[in-house]
């Protein structure tokens, strides 16, 4: 188990740096400059364009740009600083990233809780009403766009019903936070209710269970324990790679509600053309998958006894 | 072992499904309370995260330049009618329209109780045009004699001080242009001509997060991406005090977003609606709905680098901005936020004048095509017109497109650019392949800011290789005017002129569409499309 990890977060660096490299070379291929940018229509004055061009490192070739970003941030934990506002790209981070932690958990709760337990009621009763009903519902989850759907639980909770405030003012309050984090869960949501679903009703008809039975196993240690361990495997691979998705994908979401996460900073870092600031956050998010990815693979050894990591 | 961890997995989440839902049932609306009206009352206006430091010569963009405008006062300002209105400075005198002789008001403080003198200005000024400090707005001092000297095309700088500032006394100082320029007093009430508190100098980069200003708010906090609050600096004694005790200024991703935090209390004063809204906040607010004018202006212009238009007949411009239906798209397209435009220079600044561009910018189909045949067509009979697609700029120049080939046959389409940097880039490079969306804003109001600034062969804002030895002439001609009288009428004059060279097609002038709460009153938007902080009153509950 323990040679399995080191070697899993060995395999860890070679990922790690083609990525940021890739995001790297991707920003500088972008049309624009973010020094140019910084003054719009009216065109800026030579000399100090060229001064901050310097100050960036900008003027040097992109391969050195790379090796002195990254030589910055493994040894000094230093990501760089913003072009526009001169603030260390780390703060910026801090800004975002609790603003997105609180969203992203929010939404994951939901989505995981909600989602295995209406699949299970679903595969237990494959076939019948009650499974249909949570198919209909499934779909329609899937099918609407989460603007739409934003949209409409605004038009509902927030100005004819008033229970919920429509925006986030303040990241810290969880009130304002639901509805967003509601929104954001749905699409996930209905695709772990799918994969729960399935692989329910499939291991019901297993002979393990069938054993189970026969053992006299009261139904609750049936399901809870030999059902659902078997059955959460595909389940748990989905959830760990949804945690990035919820993370940096939120951008429609963020900005629906106002909310100043991580999402809405990566777009407008790209509009600016801040590559810095768009490089430490998507280092921080492959960090995050690939983390996710490691612990969904150590979590199969617990569900599943079968599998062993040598 | 292992069935006690699942058993455990179950019981976490059934309190956090349980949290979840009471969450939801309860606590809506908090109460705002925050009525009782007294001149200290606090509102919040919509706004967005500045991009920059908060330093006076380093904003250009507008989040940025809300604060910082309520932060600092300058020399001068203006008023709606674009009059010079004098506010830290007692008089601005010159007879040469070359040195100008500054006096100050006396007993001007900045929010941290030293003085504001003559020092306070020409240090500041000096500090942002040298480019070591790297500040964005620097070029507005090129008009200073000197400016070559500290911040040369090429080479180091030879000068760390302007030359052309001189401080006579604690309350006097004199500024020498390196040309005479009737209207540069109006250029002093810009931001960027603000002076700094002597702690500025210690650490610049700490004051462009906690500036210290001389203006009417001075500034209580800044949390990132969040909001930036300003309360009522009591020591304030120029003619603009605020009658609230303070703004804070909330950042909000999206319009939409404030629209609706507007409507539910959560936001004051709003400063844009977004499209989706326009149709009905007129409904919505009632006389708290804000529509009005605003200096800028939009035109279409053509690369005049480019083949097709290199060697062009103005004649055919002309017909191109009479195929323009400019009415219907203002009203239909736009929602009305557009007013078509008759001339080049915007309304609200001085020299503004009706109809300048004579009935080149009414739609006349028959006389359109006419005018292009006369000019000898446009070459390839086909143009394109390149906008970014991240500013809403889309439908319009569809519109536009729509309304030109109508018209007269010409086959016309739009160019999209990815955003407004990717639009910079191909302007800057010259690489527009025909004709491009250009806007202009003013800097300061005056007929001036609106031809010189971009149709003067060697401006700034001259992006489409528009060189007319005629029109650099009169420029000059009007730059070194006696008065400010005569520079102004001598630009209207240009102004009148430029319909036979077209310069760039006219389409509309800007408008503030905006709105504000019931807890707030007198919100006015000035000619720049701010709303003045210092006029509103909180309103008793």
């Amino acid at each position: 188990m323990g040679r399995y990890v080191a070697r899993r977060l060995l395999q860890m660096i070679p990922v790690f740096i083609g990525t940021t490299l890739l995001i790297f070379l991707m920003v500088y291929a972008l049309p624009g400059d973010p020094v140019r940018g910084l003054f719009g229509d009216k065109g800026g004055s030579p000399q100090v364009i060229a001064q901050l061009r310097h100050q960036y490192g900008l003027d040097q070739p992109i391969l050195v740009q790379y090796w002195h970003y990254m030589k910055n941030m493994i040894l000094h934990g230093d990501f760089g600083t913003q072009i526009a506002s001169g603030r260390p790209v780390t703060d910026v981070l801090g800004d975002a990233f609790p603003v997105t932690l609180r969203l992203a958990g929010l939404s994951f709760l939901i989505e995981m809780v909600f989602g295995i337990a209406l699949g299970i009621v679903a595969g237990l009763r494959a076939g019948r009403v009650t499974d249909n009903a949570i198919l209909l519902f499934t779909l329609l989850l899937i099918s609407v766009p989460v603007f739409v759907l934003g949209y409409i639980l605004k038009v509902i909770f927030a100005f004819d019903l008033n229970w919920l405030p429509p925006n986030v003012n303040d990241p810290t309050n969880y009130n304002e936070m639901l509805m967003p984090a509601i929104v954001l869960a749905t699409a996930s949501l209905a695709y772990v209710t799918r994969l729960t679903r399935t692989s329910i009703a499939e291991n019901l008809r297993a002979d393990y269970i069938r054993t189970a039975i026969a053992k006299g196993l009261p139904k609750r240690r049936v399901v809870g324990v030999h059902l659902m361990r078997n059955s959460l495997i595909p389940v748990v691979t989905y959830l760990g790679t949804d945690i990035g998705a919820l993370m940096g994908g939120a951008v429609v979401t963020e900005g629906l509600f106002n909310i100043q996460g991580i999402g809405g900073t990566i777009y407008q870092s790209i509009v600016r053309r801040e590559g810095t600031t768009l490089v430490g956050l998507v280092t921080i998010l492959v960090l995050v998958y690939l983390l996710a990815n490691l612990l969904v693979d150590l979590l199969y050894a617990v569900l599943d006894p079968r599998i062993r990591y040598a | 072992m292992r069935g006690a961890k699942s058993a455990k997995w179950v019981a976490i989440a059934a309190v956090v499904a349980l949290g979840a839902t009471a969450c939801g049932g309860g606590g809506d609306d908090k109460g705002s309370s925050k009525a009782a009206i007294d001149p200290n009352g606090v509102f919040s206006v919509e706004s967005g995260e500045p991009q920059n430091p908060l330093q006076p010569a380093n904003t250009m963009e507008s989040y940025g330049s809300i604060v910082i405008k309520s932060l600092f006062s300058q020399l001068v300002s203006y008023d709606s009618a674009g009059k010079i209105v004098m506010v830290n400075a007692q008089s601005v005198d010159s007879k040469d329209n070359k040195t100008f002789t500054v006096k100050l008001k006396p007993g001007w403080k900045f929010h941290d109780g030293t003085a504001v003198t003559a020092d306070s200005y020409v240090k500041a000024w000096n500090w942002a045009a040298a480019p070591a400090n790297k500040q964005t707005n620097s070029f507005w001092f090129s008009d200073i004699q000197g400016y070559d000297d500290v911040a040369p095309a090429k080479g180091k700088p030879k000068a760390t001080s302007l030359s052309g500032l001189k401080v006579v006394d604690d309350s006097t100082f004199t500024i020498t242009l390196s040309k005479p320029m009737p209207y540069f007093v109006y250029k002093l009430g810009y931001e960027v001509f603000s002076p700094l508190p002597e702690s500025f100098y210690k650490d610049p980069k700490a004051a462009g997060q906690h500036p210290i200003g001389n203006g009417p708010y001075k500034f209580v906090s800044w949390q990132h991406k969040k909001q930036i609050q300003v309360a009522k600096f009591d020591g304030y004694k120029g003619p603009d005090a605020a009658k609230n005790g303070g703004v804070i200024f909330k950042n909000y991703a999206t319009p939409e977003t404030a629209y609706e935090d507007l409507k539910s209390g959560n936001v004051d004063v709003l400063t844009q609606i977004a499209p989706k809204d326009l149709p009905v906040y007129k409904q919505d607010l009632g006389d708290r709905a804000i529509d009005q004018p605003i200096s800028a202006i939009q035109t279409i212009a053509p690369a005049f680098y480019t083949k097709q238009w290199k060697n062009i007949n103005p004649k055919v411009l002309q017909g191109l901005s009479m195929a323009i239906d400019r009415a219907t798209i203002t009203k239909t397209v736009l929602n009305g936020t557009r007013e078509p435009a008759t001339g080049w220079v915007a309304k609200g600044v001085l020299g503004f004048q009706p109809n300048a561009a004579g009935d080149v910018t009414t739609y006349n189909a028959a006389k359109a095509k006419q005018l292009i045949k006369e000019g000898g067509g446009v070459p390839g009979n086909s143009i394109t017109i390149q906008y970014n697609a991240d500013g809403g700029h889309k439908d319009w120049v569809d519109a536009v497109c729509n309304s030109i080939t109508n018209a007269t046959g010409v086959k016309c389409a739009g160019d999209s650019k990815a955003d407004f940097q990717a639009d910079l880039n191909a302007r800057d490079a010259h690489q527009v392949k025909s004709l491009y969306r250009s806007g202009w804003v003013l800097d300061f109001p005056m007929n001036a800011n609106f031809i010189r600034d971009l149709y003067g062969s060697k401006s700034d804002g001259n992006q489409s290789g528009f060189s007319n030895a005629k029109v650099d002439a009169d420029i000059a001609a009007a730059d070194s005017a006696s008065s400010l009288e005569d520079s102004e009428q001598k630009y209207q004059a240009i102004e009148k002129e430029l319909v036979n060279y077209m310069p760039s097609i006219p389409l509309w002038y800007y408008k503030v569409n905006a709105g504000y709460s019931e807890k707030v009153s007198g919100v006015k938007f000035d000619q720049a499309g701010d709303p003045v902080l210092t006029g509103v009153q909180v309103a008793k509950k």
